[in-house]
């Protein structure tokens, strides 16, 4: 797959001028690299989800449901009538272009059919066609489109072409969202069994055994427990990780992959040793042991249907509140659809942090708190030692995850843990940070090797600007709080900005943190020797 | 071929309103019957329209936010852009629909091999990677901003068409608006600004690969509609002067319920007024209706309270779920030999 990967001077060569004469006649063509795998039956079934067959998107025959046209279109009304946000942005938007390079796949490919405007147009036409008097009447003047297969599959196409990052929305006079219009594609396309595997096996797999990869019970066990061991080598000291315990105080819901991928596993460690160290009375589920949540890419019905699992894990084990770990899409569910979905979450208490005394008046009604929330409250009151001359050998950036930032409003907590935690920080440029972040390219289940090329175009603007800093500041560590960054953005840093690694916040807390009786460190939590590194930094 | 279709069909719409104004029979159609109509159908049209849009719940709070969110005590939040208090809410709409504040945030992104500067001054010759660099972008703020407000301003100063006696403020807005004043008549300053507004979205419409691109039939039908409307309007106010009494007595006579058409209106009138009705027709059907959704945007309209109160989806449906005790008992054996516990022994 990598070899046929052109360089990157020429991916970076877009030409962004259209081609053609017209957006209206759909040409889906499936070029290898630019699209992802279908759903494997298997994993429809199990979900119950419609139409399970083989079939690939470079097939000419979808074998789509006979009734196909009539399922999307009824979808499309019941959808119309449920959702204002749908409804509005097909009657509202006015053409203006102001979202046209807003969009890293656009500015990353030069496909005019990326073009946020153009991505909604895609169903905006067939909603004309068949729900507008004009369209009905005019047709194709008015740019109504019929329903045809070439449509849906331009549909699957660019809606899964799209990571419902939202940055288009921050600069439309209307606040029209883009990524509504991909979750209701989405949705409609899963009436008639056109998904991807990358989304629907790991929703299969946490609704079975409650993550994404599908690790069963004694797994989970076997990898906190693998990890206890490796903390106990680094620190000296054993920590605690209760699985499954009721009466708890706290239940922690982290994303799978914190447990089983890298680097996300040196955040999993920051979370147990911060937890050890301040004495929180919390228990880790195997039942919820998934925070991350691919529903919110497939339907809103899925959604809820994983999201449960946390409130009723939290109820069965009896705690009094829960706190989140690192996650984007975990903590856009988990902030706009929980407590909505799947609430009130009256057998839980406001939290209320037990070493600081804080209430989270915030999170009030789904009781559920963001660790960099939980943590930047701990250091605000002093209540954590903090050695940052451990992470001199990082020079960090902080890339906000789409969702924290775009969804919640999260900006401010993980940079006042990173500027208590280590010495060397520097912003990427004002345009790709904070509500303007650009997206890695590969959110929202796109991160499939299958779909590397897209990936590539799509996070180049992100890259883009972590080179920057690089170059500028000597920057050699893109700190963040999102499992799927976590697991992308180290082979888009590695194509477009080679020399900068990737960490989770925690890590970096973990590294920083004087534990009480541990030995003295010789290695970060990657094992790296500390010593080595600083004389490295300090050569370099 | 949209741009020029539209503007076919505008010009037909025009020499249609002319001949109409040229044949005295056809007045009581053109001068009552049409605008009257078309009065009817925007007035029902938008109401049916906006009913529409609030009659469909919103399940779900989603505001996109642009700033930091309301938490821990001692972080500075962003109240107007990721509010969570109502005057927030108004704060951040009221920016949003008097000074277009998201399109404001617009930049230019465009991507580069130019030479990276060494920071000295003095710079590399050889060209740098490919990069994306960004660059403001206000014009298009600037233009859709100015139009707006100049239109809203013409529309007002119109007032005194529609009332008699003619209300003091009206007055005082043309004063303001003729404050320039250059020859008589008066140039209205809004006059100007419209149509130089105008002229750039068009352009802008037109020129750009990309926006051109993306534009339909009714994009360029809009602003051809305006421009005509417009230049009908200047030419009447400037250059050819029509019988003000006349068109007066014709307009009060709609807007009373009292139709009355005199003699004396040129057709130059009428093809402004023609226009006006199919723009004022055609606006419920339109794009043109994001005057009033803007306002009902769940991105932009709700607070980011979500998880401080409880909302509620009034469809909420239970939904099947995979429950512990299914889990527990396909788990159940491993579990024990992982020593993890266990519900049911």
């Amino acid at each position: 797959m990598a070899d046929q990967t052109p360089g990157p001077d020429a991916l970076a060569k877009v030409d962004f001028r259209p081609k053609g004469k017209t957006w209206l006649e759909p040409h889906p063509e499936f070029r290898k690299g630019t699209y992802c795998y279908s759903a494997a039956p298997k994993n429809l079934t199990y979900l119950g989800l419609p139409n399970p067959r083989e079939w690939q998107p470079f097939n000419d025959d979808w074998k789509l449901p006979p009734d196909w046209k009539t399922i999307i279109l009824d979808g499309m009304r019941e959808r119309l009538d449920r959702y204002r946000s749908f409804r509005l942005f097909m009657d509202i938007c006015v053409r203006c272009g102001a979202c046209a390079d807003k969009c890293h796949f656009y500015l990353g490919s030069g496909d005019p059919k990326n073009m946020p405007v153009l991505r909604a147009e895609l169903i905006r036409s067939v909603y004309r066609r068949y729900f507008t008097p004009a369209g009905r009447i005019f047709g194709a003047v008015v740019g109504a489109r019929d329903l045809t297969e070439d449509v849906l599959k331009e549909w699957f196409y660019y809606f899964y072409q799209c990571t419902e990052c939202r940055r288009c929305s921050v600069f439309c006079p209307y606040g029209i969202d883009t990524a509504e219009i991909t979750m209701i594609g989405r949705e409609l396309l899963t009436l008639v069994g056109c998904n991807i595997n990358w989304v629907i096996e790991p929703v299969a797999n946490c609704f079975r055994t409650g993550n994404h990869l599908g690790i069963q019970p004694h797994g989970f066990k076997d990898s906190i427990d693998f990890a206890v061991d490796e903390l106990e080598e680094i620190t000296g000291i054993r920590v605690e990780a209760p699985i499954n315990r009721k009466g708890a105080d706290v239940l922690f819901v982290m994303p799978s992959a914190d447990y089983f991928g890298t680097p996300h596993y040196y955040t999993l460690l920051g979370y147990l040793m911060l937890f050890h160290e301040i004495g929180l009375d919390y228990t880790l589920s195997a039942y919820a042991s998934e925070g991350g949540n691919f529903g919110l890419f497939t339907s809103h019905e899925m959604i809820k249907r994983l999201n449960a699992k946390v409130y009723a894990e939290a109820r069965r084990l009896g705690v009094k509140w829960i706190i989140g770990g690192e996650c984007g899409h975990m903590w856009r569910v988990l902030h706009q659809y929980m407590d909505t979905m799947n609430g009130p979450a009256d057998f839980l208490q406001v939290p209320v942090s037990p070493i600081t005394g804080t209430r989270f008046e915030h999170a009030a009604s789904t009781r559920m708190v963001h660790i960099c929330e939980f943590t930047a409250d701990l250091i605000r009151h002093g209540r954590l030692n903090l050695d940052p001359s451990r992470n001199d050998h990082w020079n960090v950036t902080f890339h906000d995850s789409c969702n924290p930032s775009r969804a919640m409003g999260l900006l401010e907590e993980p940079r006042y843990i990173i500027r208590n935690v280590c010495k060397a920080f520097h912003e990427m440029p004002e345009d790709t940070i904070r509500e303007k972040t650009f997206c890695c390219g590969s959110g929202s289940g796109l991160g499939t090797d299958e779909n590397l090329e897209m990936r590539l175009r799509g996070g180049f603007p992100r890259a883009n600007a972590v080179r920057h800093v690089r170059d500028k500041h000597g920057v050699n560590l893109l700190a963040c709080i999102c499992a799927i960054d976590k697991a992308t953005l180290p082979p888009l840093l590695e194509y477009w900005a080679p020399g900068v690694d990737v960490a989770g916040v925690h890590e970096l807390l973990g590294n920083a943190l004087v534990m009480r009786g541990e030995r003295e460190r010789t290695t970060d939590l990657r094992g790296e020797p500390l010593t080595a590194r600083e004389e490295a930094s300090a050569h370099a | 071929m949209n741009a020029l279709s539209s503007l076919i069909v505008v010009f037909i719409l025009a020499a249609v309103a002319w001949v109409g104004g040229e044949v005295v029979s056809l007045h009581p159609a053109f001068g009552i019957v049409v605008p009257a109509l078309a009065g009817v159908v925007f007035v029902v049209g938008f109401a049916v329209r906006v009913v529409g849009w609030a009659r469909v719940p919103v399940p779900f709070r989603i505001p996109t936010t642009c700033g930091q969110q309301r938490s821990l005590s001692w972080i500075k939040s962003g109240w107007l852009e990721s509010p969570w208090t109502r005057t927030g809410v108004v704060a951040r709409m009221a920016l949003e629909v008097l000074l277009f504040r998201s399109l404001f945030r617009g930049t230019v992104a465009a991507i580069t091999t130019e030479p990276v500067s060494d920071g000295h001054g003095s710079q590399d010759p050889a060209p740098g990677p490919a990069r994306l660099v960004f660059g403001e972008q206000k014009w298009l703020w600037l233009a859709a901003l100015a139009f707006h407000w100049s239109f809203l301003f013409v529309v007002l100063r119109h007032l005194r068409f529609f009332v008699e006696p003619t209300p003091g403020w009206v007055g005082v807005l043309g004063a303001i608006d003729g404050f320039f004043q250059v020859g008589a008549p008066a140039v209205y300053l809004t006059d100007v600004v419209l149509l130089a507004a105008l002229a750039y979205l068009l352009i802008r419409r037109l020129t750009d690969a990309q926006v051109r691109f993306i534009s339909l039939f009714q994009d360029y039908f809009a602003l051809y509609l305006l421009v005509g409307l417009v230049t009908t309007g200047v030419l009447m106010r400037y250059f050819v002067r029509p019988d003000i009494i006349a068109i007066k007595q014709l307009t009060l006579g709609l807007v009373t319920l009292a139709p009355a058409v005199p003699t004396g209106v040129s057709p130059l009138f009428f093809v402004h007024l023609f226009l006006l009705s199919v723009l004022v027709a055609y606006f419920p059907f339109s794009k043109l209706v994001h005057m009033a959704g803007v306002f009902l945007s769940p991105t932009r309209n709700l607070a980011n309270t979500n998880r401080m109160r409880r909302h509620v989806n009034p469809w909420n449906y239970p939904v099947k779920v995979h429950t512990y005790e299914e889990w527990e008992d396909e788990f159940r054996d491993k579990m024990k030999a992982a020593g993890l516990p266990v519900e049911k022994v």
